[in-house]
Order: C-alpha cells, then structure tokens, then sequence
C-alpha cells in the first residue's frame, strides 16, 4: 500500500511536470517543439458538443491528426495569416490535475486550464477542461490525445491564433 | 431618438451615386437603431433551416435584429415564430438553445403558451376579471415562410410574399446550392459561432468579395494540395463573375464548373476525394451514387449573399446577427446529407473544420480584417469607404448588373436594397 501510494505521487509529478512544460511551450510558441510531442496518430481535438465524445461524427473546432497539426503550425509560422502575424499573447495556467486512469505505458488525465489572451491592447478570458492520453516512453511522455473543451465551447467565441 | 425625426434622411450622403460609403455607415449608434427598425423590423430575416428542428415539437432560437426568437414546429409540423418574451412581465420563456417540448412555460409566474405562441393557461386568472381575453395575450408572432428548407421571418405583417422578395435567380441558385445533398435531404450538423467587433453591414460585403480571397486567405491555399489549390485560384482564371440578383442579393460565381453539381458526373472522381469514393462504395453506392456523393462532397461553386443576413457560401450557411452599432455575431452552419454514407459527412465536417470558425484556417483572418475595418474608421472619418471596383465593364445580367468576379457588385446591389429600405417611409 505504501509503495503503490509513493508510485502514484511519482506519477502525479512526472504528469504534472510534463503538462507544466507543454503549456510552457504553447505560452512561448516553440511550436516545432510542441509538434515533436505527439505520436504519429495522437489527435488534438477542441470540441463543441462537450457531452458527447463522438469527435468523428461531430462538428468540432479543430479536429487535427498530424497533417492537419503540421499544417496549422505553418499557417501560424508562415507569416501570411493575419490574424496569426502577430498572433495573441497568452499566459496559461494547468492546474486541479487528476490522474484518471493507468493501464500499461497509457495514462489518462484531466485538468483545468485557465488561459488569458492579449491582442489590440485587449485581454480576453478562457477556462477549459482539458483531457490527455499521454504514452509513456523511454524519452518521457508522448501526447496521444488531447481534447480542449472551453467552458463555453457551444457558444460565441472569438478567434483564435493560438493553441489551447 | 425618435424615429419621428430621424438623424438620418440624406441617404445619398451616406450611400453616393459614386458607390462611396460615408464613415459613419459602420459607426453611427442612431443609424444602427433606424436600420434595425426600417429593414431587420420590416423585411424577411432568415431565422433557421428545416432540418434544425424536423420533428413536431422540436424548436431552436433564433434572432430577428435584436429581437430573440423561438422557431417551432407545432403538432401538425406548420412552423411558427415568436419573440421569446412572456406577455406578463417579460421574462423569457425558453433558454434551451434546441429541443423538443408540447408547450412553453414561463418560469417567473407560470404563464403556460402552445406551440403556436397561444396563450393557453395562467394561475389565478380571476384576479384580472371575467373580461380577460387570453387570446389577446399570446407571444408576439411574426410571420414566417420557408424556401427549400430555408426559414425565414418576419415582423411585417404586409412583407411581400418570401418568393417575391427572393426573386426567381435567388431561388434557382437555391436549389442549385441544396444539390450539395447529393441525393439526400440538406442537414446541418453543427455551427461555429465568433462575435466580432464590426458593423454588420462589413460581413454584408464580404460574402461575394473576392477581390480579398487569395490576400486574406494565402494561408488557407497554402495548406491545400495542388489540384485544389488550383479549382481555388478562381480570380486569375478570370471565367467567374458577380451579379446582382435584385433585392439587395447578390451571388459570385467562384467555380462555374461546380454551379450545377448534377453535371459532370461521368468525369472519374477528382483525386482528392480518391479515397472518399472507395470508401463510399466500401458502403454500398453504386458508382453513379458515389460520384454524385462525391461531387457533392466537394460543395457548390458559388456564394451567394442574400439581403440582410444569410448567404451561401460553397459549402456552408453564413448568417449574420447586429448585436450593437460595432459588434455582429456570426454563425457558419456546416451541412451534410441527411441519411448519407458516413465517410461523406465526415469529410464534410473535416472540410468545414479546415477553413470555418474560431480556429479555421480562414475565418479567423476573416474577423481579423473586419475588425481591422471597424477600427481604421476610428480616423479620417471624412474619407468615403469605396465599393466601386469593376463599375468600368458591368454588362447586364439576368435581373441586375453582371461584372467581374473581383468586382463590387455584390456589395452595391445591397447598398442599394439599405437605401431604398432606409428611405420608406
């Protein structure tokens, strides 16, 4: 019992760790990092519909493999984007994270995201549940799934020139 | 302000013969009020699709101006709409967004109407008297009638019949546009919804603007492959055009070859929708289903803008809602085929997903660039906003002037419509 309960903390900080530095990444842009994260069949995925998961079936507002990951990153890396050249500032905050499951290298974990956006000299407020499948491996945690749902996914949101 | 003496008379000034737009068009607050009651209180206002609410019983809200709405279907399936407001002390009575429900109740004091908006009961009534008229208390209706699916509405008790004030070219391209179903009914499968700060009438323009495509939206057509890059480069092929379809509508012909998604369909299936094709015969079309699936996939060739607030747009509905002078809320309705193969729908929702919404690929440059409108206007007001390209070679059209495809003529074709609605009195 001991043991199983020092394995979990362990894990708790290594998952932590490792959302802390991704969302370091998204707030500083270092997106070829960032795509490096994921496995080649992981999906991003913010949905509208935060009730149902059938992300296939549903309009979403970015439902990305690793193409579609690949070519968003361009767009914003690209320049011609003008909502992107220059995109939004933003700090984010991971937090109230919960390890919801273990099975093998597959760890399935939820947390709160709180992210603030700044552009024309204007802030903007966003709170998320955040959901990850992350694979263990032996040069650490890879994202296999991650799904975004804003708290108001289903009502008027704004543009967005960066990733949640 | 009263709309006795309004602020505003000389719409020429606002609206030149020059196709010059005055500043204030985007920025006047007491405009923007006697635009909401000369045009979004006086003509019809598209307010849903069929499809959004099919069963008896089934409702979605809407927006006429800024007047909250309920569409509905009643019992017998007729559709009504009515301002979401309860007739005691005006509480709204519904806040679903969509559902299905026998009647609507208000939760303030329980005022229960039917699905026609009727007063049915109220507790206590006694306390207003043996004289009180229930059927003088039901929710404010207006007036509604539907065009191949498309719901429209509207506070004008003597608005002139729907098809009238479509016109018959809005109505063939309608049906032209509803082919995108490939053999099923039309369905909307979702919406992406981003409120921008711009006047509405900014959005009005964009719809059959091409002029702007290949600048505001290059990092879209970098992210296509070749051959679809190619059927995108519509403005240096030169074969599409704009033209007004009377009545403030407009439509510009992007890609002449998929106005009529019926034909064509004995050409082999395009190579990006290769795999689309196996996979829908994987499900059981025989080959002429699956290349009319396919093509339909794909989506029309054209926008069309219908006046003042939806329009057609290749693949998808636009529809445009004033919040305040320098605020509109867009909504980009994706569409599939009721019934269809999964992989069709699918594809469908992934293309929507591609360029619409938040964080499409296009429409955030879109909302950049209208915003950017809204807050260039902040300086030398005097300076008039052109809507003038391609004036130089209009030749006559079916129903109004035809031009170039990067021409303006979608834009004067509904600044014409505001002036003439503007100046009724």
């Amino acid at each position: 019992m001991t043991e199983m309960v020092k394995i979990d903390t362990n894990l708790v900080f290594e998952v932590t760790e490792f959302l802390w530095y991704e969302a370091d990444l998204l707030d500083r842009k270092d997106y070829d990092t960032w795509l490096d994260l994921w496995t080649e069949r992981g999906l991003y995925i913010l949905p509208i519909d935060g009730d149902s998961d059938d992300y296939a079936n549903q309009l979403n507002l970015c439902y990305d493999d690793a193409k579609m990951r690949k070519d968003r990153i361009g767009r914003f890396q690209q320049g011609f984007s003008i909502s992107s050249a220059p995109p939004a500032q933003t700090v984010r905050t991971i937090s109230r994270i919960v390890v919801d499951d273990v099975m093998g290298d597959t760890i399935t974990v939820r947390a709160a995201e709180h992210l603030i956006e700044d552009k024309f000299g204007r802030q903007r407020v966003w709170a998320a549940n955040a959901k990850y499948t992350l694979i263990k491996t032996e040069t650490g945690f890879k994202l296999d799934q991650k799904i975004v749902t804003l708290l108001n996914s289903d009502g008027m949101l704004n543009s967005f020139s960066y990733l949640f | 302000m009263s709309l006795d003496s309004p602020k505003f008379s000389d719409f020429d000034a606002l609206y030149s013969d020059k196709a010059e737009v005055a500043t204030q068009m985007y920025e006047d607050p007491d405009l923007f009020a006697q635009e909401m009651d000369k045009i979004f209180k006086k003509t019809w206002v598209w307010v849903a699709h069929e499809s959004e609410f099919p069963d008896k019983g089934s409702f979605k809200l809407s927006n006429v101006g800024l007047d909250p709405v309920i569409v509905v279907r009643d019992r017998k399936g007729k559709i009504h709409c009515m301002v979401n407001r309860c007739r005691h002390r005006a509480a709204t009575v519904c806040e679903v967004k969509k559902g299905k429900t026998s009647s609507f109740q208000c939760p303030y004091h329980g005022w229960g109407y039917g699905l026609d908006g009727s007063l049915r009961a109220l507790p206590y009534p006694e306390q207003y008297g043996d004289d009180f008229d229930k059927s003088q208390h039901g929710m404010l209706k207006l007036k509604t009638a539907s065009y191949n699916g498309m719901v429209f509405a509207s506070f004008n008790e003597d608005v002139e019949p729907l098809e009238d004030f479509l016109g018959p070219e809005v109505c063939r391209y309608i049906d032209l546009f509803m082919k995108q179903g490939g053999g099923f009914p039309v369905k909307v499968l979702g919406e992406h919804q981003f409120t921008v700060p711009m006047n509405w009438k900014v959005q009005l323009e964009n719809t059959t603007d091409a002029y702007h495509f290949p600048i505001v939206h290059k990092s879209f057509l970098q992210s296509l492959d070749d051959a679809t890059a190619d059927i995108f480069d519509f403005l240096d092929k030169g074969t599409g055009w704009v033209e007004d379809l009377g009545n403030g509508h407009s439509i510009m012909m992007m890609i002449p070859d998929r106005e009529d998604l019926d034909e064509g369909l004995d050409e082999p299936v395009e190579e990006r929708f290769a795999e689309l094709a196996e996979e829908i015969r994987a499900e059981g079309y025989d080959e002429h289903q699956t290349r009319k699936i396919v093509k339909a996939v794909g989506g029309s060739g054209f926008n069309m803008n219908l006046f003042p607030n939806v329009s057609f747009s290749l693949s998808f509905f636009r529809v445009l809602t004033p919040v305040s002078v320098e605020q509109t809320d867009i909504r980009h309705m994706a569409l599939g085929m009721d019934g269809g193969p999964v992989a069709a729908n699918q594809m469908r929702l992934r293309l929507h997903e591609h360029f619409q919404g938040p964080m499409g690929f296009g429409s955030p440059d879109d909302a950049e660039v209208w915003e950017r409108v809204q807050r260039g206007t902040k300086g030398g007001e005097e300076l008039p906003i052109l809507v003038n390209r391609g004036i130089v070679d209009e030749e006559p059209g079916v129903l109004g002037p035809r031009g170039h495809i990067s021409a303006e003529t979608g834009m004067r074709a509904a600044y014409e419509m505001w002036k003439r609605m503007m100046s009724d009195d």
